[in-house]
Parts: structure tokens; sequence; C-alpha cells
């Protein structure tokens, strides 16, 4: 009954075209970020309202709908945020990667390559790259402007004096198209890759800090780094302990108290695709 | 390394030629006075002490000349270029390679979160160096200068003493080779002793450097030490100027006699 009671996809047509206007000026300016009247959504802070909005902006009736958390289709966060849109939008969804016209993610870009015609939705919590570095907001935006990111590399340059290499590994700064430095959102630096050069649109929502960027498809997207310590992807050092695979990141679980832990991919829809096709690990199963 | 090259040439100046013109200089908070119609040229290589009581102007006109704060009226021309008509792109990036300024306080100058290596290399990459073992060479290289130990490159300023800190941020801004130094009471809040080699210290980098310095201070010790002229500001104006030990030696304005023999004898 209440279902009925909501417009297509929860928000209002009004804010969904003032969404569209945004989603449409970050697409025209990749990297930059650009503010929206975020609305309150039905869910808390952290769990994805700017995703869920931008999702919500972009999804028409014929669109089918894939949602993940770090890689996983049926996390929490995925299932409710799948079901609030089969809900309010009544919208198919799929887990398969190929299927889904529309995917909405947090923390991870699928392992199956996308393709020209596809939606990635970003849950972002914090958009500004420089905001761990210089706390004023006015002079952030004027770096943007200026175009003054030595303070990036300062960050990288506190990694090797640290560690001995560049530690970041996750949120790792991108510089789009040879002008905005942009946080591509807790992705592994794994995926940074994937990032540039991908045939699919990538939208990416805060909606706390009420900023949408984006990436254009075909966008070039490179990771900073030192001439004499260049980015590298980094993973656990394995094989997927269900479906053998060698080259997609990797969750760690425990399975006991005594040191036992196996190695999964992340991307769920991945490992099951492969063991369907016959692929084991070490304590896979034939299917 | 990758470094924008002709940010980094020191253009040879014509040493005749003032490489700072400041003419008319006039900054008001409202009805109020900042500083009032303040002119001198600057010839490089050479130190420009301003002194005066508290409210008198000085640092009100160091932040005007430094581009900080927007001048109401007046005329402001570096090597040749106007400085206040120049969009905010060209001020910032001369304010990052050409020019420093070292504040009173270390805390203002110095990234408190970011190590003594990041501190100092970080004019260097904001000018594209993207050469980690340069950088780091570099900032080696200064931290001696400045005599920290080359140990402390990865320590973060909070562990160090405020002369070290205040010597850190030296070095964080000569790091680009600027040629002209903004200096704000660079001694204050420091111990005589360690007034005394930080003096020292400014004195020798400036000579071997070439630097041009304008220093805002209320110690006339300081100035007697470092500057070549002086200028004395008294409710934003100034009110006498000439060669440092003629101005301390025979002062010629009331208030610059008082101010001289304010000061206490030991």
């Amino acid at each position: 009954m209440t279902d009925q009671a909501y417009n297509f996809a929860y928000l209002d047509e009004q804010t969904k075209r003032m969404i569209r206007r945004a989603i449409l000026k970050a697409i025209a300016v990749p990297g930059y970020q650009v503010p929206f009247a975020s609305r309150e959504m039905p869910m808390p802070y952290g769990w994805g309202t700017g995703g869920v909005q931008v999702t919500a902006a972009c999804l028409v009736p014929e669109d089918r709908l894939k949602v993940i958390d770090q890689g996983a289709d049926d996390t929490t966060n995925a299932v409710s945020i799948r079901r609030f849109f089969q809900r309010t939008a009544g919208v198919a969804v799929t887990e398969v990667t190929a299927e889904a016209t529309v995917i909405q993610t947090r923390h991870r870009i699928p392992e199956t390559p996308l393709t020209e015609g596809q939606i990635l939705v970003y849950q972002v919590p914090i958009p500004e790259p420089l905001r761990f570095l210089e706390p004023r907001e006015t002079e952030t935006r004027k770096m943007h402007a200026l175009e003054e990111y030595g303070l990036m590399h300062v960050k990288l340059y506190e990694d090797i004096a640290r560690h001995g290499q560049i530690a970041t590994s996750y949120a790792y700064p991108v510089k789009v198209e040879g002008r905005y430095v942009m946080d591509p959102s807790p992705i592994p630096k794994f995926d940074n890759p994937k990032l540039s050069g991908n045939p699919a649109i990538q939208l990416f929502g805060a909606g706390r800090e009420q900023r949408i960027h984006a990436l254009p498809p075909w966008t070039k997207a490179v990771s900073l780094d030192f001439d004499d310590h260049p980015f590298q992807t980094s993973k656990a050092p394995h094989d997927c302990d269900l479906c053998g695979a060698r080259d997609s990141y990797l969750d760690e679980v425990i399975t006991d108290d005594a040191g036992g832990r196996m190695f999964v991919c992340s991307d769920t829809d991945f490992c099951a695709g492969r063991r369907a096709k016959g692929h084991v690990g070490r304590l896979g199963e034939a299917t | 390394m990758t470094l924008h090259s002709t940010e980094f040439s020191q253009k040879i100046h014509d040493p005749d030629q003032p490489l700072l013109k400041v003419d008319g200089l006039t900054k008001r908070y409202g009805p109020r006075i900042g500083c009032a119609d303040v002119s001198f040229d600057l010839y490089p290589g050479e130190v420009l002490g301003i002194v005066g009581e508290s409210g008198s102007g000085k640092s009100t006109l160091l932040s005007c000349l430094a581009g900080h704060q927007r001048a109401d009226l007046g005329r402001i021309s570096y090597d040749g270029r106007d400085v206040l008509g120049m969009s905010e792109t060209e001020r910032r990036r001369l304010s990052r390679t050409d020019w420093a300024y070292v504040h009173q306080n270390p805390r203002d100058g110095l990234r408190m979160g970011v190590s003594a290596g990041g501190n100092v290399g970080e004019r260097l990459m904001a000018v594209g160096a993207r050469h980690y073992g340069d950088i780091r060479g570099k900032a080696v290289d200064w931290l001696g200068r400045v005599e920290i130990a080359a140990d402390r490159i990865d320590d973060r300023p909070t562990a160090f003493s405020g002369g070290m800190q205040q010597r850190l941020q030296i070095a964080r801004n000569l790091v680009t080779g600027p040629r002209l130094v903004f200096m704000d009471e660079p001694t204050g809040g420091l111990d005589v002793s360690v007034q005394a080699r930080l003096l020292d210290l400014l004195r020798g980098l400036v000579r071997d450097l070439g630097l041009s310095v304008i220093i805002v201070t209320h110690d006339l010790a300081v100035v007697r030490l470092l500057a070549h002229r002086l200028m004395v500001m008294r409710s934003g104006r100034v009110v006498e100027q000439g060669l440092t030990d003629q101005v301390l030696d025979d002062p010629q304005h009331a208030y610059t006699q008082l101010l001289v023999s304010s000061v206490l004898q030991v």
C-alpha cells in the first residue's frame, strides 16, 4: 500500500531533475566536484545516501540494477539498497555484472570489464582529496581552481618517508585528464587502473558532503606517484581459495581461532561465475 | 627533476634597479588606518627593517606587501611587474617560488602534521618536483644549512623545540631559492641565546644567497644586526627612514628618539 505512495525511485521528479543537472555538469567537467542539494534519505549518512540519490536520478523502468558492497552482492548494505529500489522503482535486479545497466557500488569496481551503456554509481564518503591535508574548504576549492596540487604529493612523500613505499592503499588520488585531482572513493588502489579509459559512465555521489563528480566513458585518470616510486597496484599474494582466480582482488576470511584463514574473491559474482564454469580453488568444491 | 625551469631560474637582475618598488601604499580598516602612504624602494641584496610599537601598522604593511591582504591604494611593482594588478594565479605562484614568508609563530608557517622533510619538500613539489630521491636530498641539504641534524628529517615539527621549528620554517621557505623574503618578527618568542643563533644563521643565509629581505620587528637589536636600512612607523605612517646605524645612533624624529631611548641597557 505505502509503496504506491512513493514516486518512481523514491525521489520526486523535481529533485531528480536537480540531481541530473548536477550529473550532466559533472560529466562535462570530469573530476570536478559539483555541489547539489542532497536530500534526506531513509537511511543514515555513510550508508550510501549520495549513491542512492544518483542511482534514483539515473534509473528508468527498463533498467536492470545491481548493487554491490565491497564487491559482494549479499551484504547488508547491498541487500537493503537493492530492496529499496525494488520496492520504490520496481526495476529488475541482477547479481550478474554483464547483465546490469546500472550498478551501484561501495568501494569496488567489478572484476568483469564494464561495457558501453552501463552506469557505475559510487557511494562516496569524502569527495575532497585534499581534505585531511588542508582543512579549509575555501582553500581547497581555490587549490582546485588554480591547479595547486603539490600538497597531494606531500602526502605520498610522507608515506614513503615513513613506510618506505606509498602506503596509501585505498582512496588513491587520480588526476583526471591532466586537470582535476579526484578522490575515487575508498576503492582499493588495485581498482585504480580500471578507472581510466573505462567504457562505462562512472558517477560519484557524496550525500553528506553534497557533491557529485564523474568520469565520462574513456576518460584518462592517472594515479599520482613519484618518478622513482611509481604507482603500483596491490592485492593479497594468494589465489582465490574458492575459484582459484589469480588476478582478482581478495578478501581475507578468518575461519577459526587457530590461525586458519582463507582468501576469497571480494567480487562474489565474479567468483560464482568462475566456479560455475568449473574453476576450483584450494578449498572449493566442484559444483 | 621535472621542474619548471623558468620559475626556478634566478633571473639576472640589474643591481641598480630596485627589486621592489612601493608607492603610496594605503590600507584602511573601515575608518581606521592600517598603514598610510608608505613608499620605499628595495634593492637586490638589501635588508630593510620596519620597526615600531604594537599597532603601528608594520604587520599590516607586510601582509599587504606579501599579498595576504589587499591594499586599498598605491602601487607595488616587483621586478618590473605590477603586483596588485596580477591575477591570483600569478601572485600565488610568485609567493611560492620567488617570495618567501617567515611567520612569527612557526606553527602558522609549518604543517605540523607533516614531517620535517615533507615540510621542506612541499614547495619543491608545488612547483613540480616529482622525484622522491631528489626532494629528499634537497631536504637533507637544507636541514643541514639551518643546523638541524639529518636524522631528524622524518620527525614532525611537534617534536622540535621552538628554535628548531623556526629554523625549519626558514629552510622550508628558502628551498626554492626565493629572491625576496618577508619576515614577521622571526625571533619573537625565542629566548635570547636561541635568538642570537638564529640571527647569526639568518645573517649568513642572507649574505650567502644575496636575499632581499623585509623584516618587521619591535626589537631594535634585531634590526641593528640584520638590516641595512630602517623604516620607523607610528600610527600607520612612516615617520623616519634611513640607514640603520644612522637612524639608531642619531634619531631625528621625536618618536624614534623615544623608541631608541626605551631600550633597556644590560
